[in-house]
């Protein structure tokens, strides 16, 4: 049994939630650099080019990538062999509260989704847990924005849909959602499990680097095959038109029933973040 | 080569402006998003004074990130504007001529724009770093408790644009793509 103080926790989330915010991954930006080059419209290289700088100067000013600076997501794979001093939710919710504050990151989460007064603190974060084997803790801080939170949609398909009802659906979703949530996006995608599961998953998948294809050989191709016909829609950067509608597709899959395709798209702009750390 | 306008902006200019002209904006804007809009209309419906003068203004739909304390203000790009097609006609129709936003409008917005002769810009969504560059100063004017929400009166220079939908109802997110799509047959 190892003992892990919770201020350890909340410590590492208030760096990860600045650090999440200001520097963009090197996958994410490696797919926007290589989308510029390929993008043959005019107006949509430009887009891509001003992206381009919009994260350096993040980079440099240690700014905000984005002024929806996201609801603090928090994934935690605790070890079993953990023994956590203190109490975890609120760690976490301390690592949020202070690294909000102290990097200028923006407020905006409201306590009362009908009643809408600002917590003022960007808490609670949205908190996910796993017990995993071993002795430490992994953590992830994944601020999400809503332009592209709101284009996400589930649908409970019929086993008999197949990959072709998977399909229609994603670029369904992709297509409706247009301009909306920030053009070039990542799409991240959970097939199968429960209702609940399916989201969960398509959350989780855009937590996966860009470069790294699912591991099994059926669904790193329908990545694959979905991103080329996703590009194929001509939505473009910023909706304006142009190849570059989206950087990758994530897949996920999980078990289900005999009676269910559970399908949800959970849609990510540009400015897909998160950090990771291991304590 | 972008079109350099001054803010605010009177119709006859609005009406001038075409979907797919890059601008640069320099002047006075102000910023409101969901619950600023709001919180205007429920005063305008109520008929009771607005805190900002609406005639030939231009409101930028944003909710910025707290300035550090040698800067105007943190990162600042736009948000989706669809959350705002409730309260834009009401808006336009008192004399509001441009919106900076992202993403699609509802058709009584639109309605509206062509009617009193407004535009809809887009500027580059997850771009809020960048843009802020080109915001000078930033003062609340009305509504401090809503924080990032609050109205702020924003100068502006060159700050860069895309018209998305022109006071004909022109409409970039559905030409441009169509023009894209046709070139690449």
């Amino acid at each position: 049994m190892r003992t892990i103080d919770a201020l350890d926790i909340t410590n590492t989330v208030k760096k990860l939630c600045m650090e999440a915010n200001c520097f963009l991954s090197g996958d994410i930006k490696n797919r926007i650099e290589k989308a510029r080059c390929e993008e043959s419209w005019p107006q949509a290289k430009e887009i891509l080019g001003h992206i381009v700088n919009n994260y350096e100067i993040a980079e440099q000013k240690n700014q905000p990538i984005c002024q929806d600076t996201g609801v603090a997501c928090v994934f935690l794979k605790i070890g079993q062999e953990v023994h956590i001093e203190g109490d975890i939710n609120e760690a976490v919710h301390e690592g949020v509260r202070q690294g909000y504050a102290e990097g200028y990151l923006r407020k905006s989460v409201v306590a009362d989704p009908l009643n809408r007064v600002n917590t003022g603190d960007n808490t609670p974060a949205m908190i996910y847990i796993d017990l995993v084997p071993g002795d430490q803790i992994e953590i992830t801080v994944a601020p999400k924005g809503f332009g592209s939170e709101n284009m996400s949609q589930i649908a409970m398909l019929r086993p008999s849909d197949g990959v072709l009802g998977v399909k229609e659906f994603v670029k369904r979703v992709v297509l409706e959602a247009g301009p909306n949530p920030c053009p070039p996006i990542v799409v991240g995608v959970g097939i199968g499990g429960t209702f609940d599961k399916a989201a969960l998953f398509a959350k989780k998948a855009l937590l996966r680097p860009v470069d790294v294809p699912n591991e099994t050989p059926f669904y790193a191709e329908l990545e694959k095959e979905l991103l080329e016909e996703i590009n194929a829609l001509g939505i473009g950067p910023q909706g304006f038109g142009g190849k570059t509608t989206a950087l990758a597709v994530n897949i996920e899959y999980f078990p289900t029933h005999i009676a269910g395709l559970p399908v949800a798209v959970n849609i990510n702009c540009h400015v897909t973040r998160h950090r990771t750390e291991v304590i | 080569m972008a079109i350099k306008i001054t803010a605010p902006l009177t119709r006859a200019m609005a009406r001038q402006l075409k979907a797919g002209d890059s601008c640069l904006i320099s002047g006075v804007i102000y910023t409101a998003r969901d619950a600023a809009h709001k919180r205007l209309c429920e005063r305008i419906a109520a008929d009771q004074p607005l805190p900002l003068d609406l005639k030939d203004c231009i409101i930028y739909f944003v909710g910025p990130t707290p300035a550090k304390p040698d800067e105007a203000i943190g990162s600042a790009g736009p948000t989706t504007s669809y959350r705002m097609d409730a309260y834009s006609p009401d808006l336009i129709r008192l004399g509001q001529t441009g919106m900076i936003g992202k993403g699609k409008r509802g058709p009584e917005v639109i309605e509206a724009m062509k009617e009193h002769g407004a535009v809809y810009f887009g500027a580059i969504g997850g771009c809020g770093a960048l843009l802020s560059k080109c915001i000078k100063k930033a003062e609340v004017i009305a509504y401090e408790d809503l924080g990032a929400e609050a109205i702020r009166r924003l100068e502006v220079e060159d700050f860069p644009v895309v018209v998305v939908i022109d006071s004909a109802g022109n409409n970039l997110y559905e030409t441009g793509p169509q023009a894209y799509l046709k070139n690449n047959k």
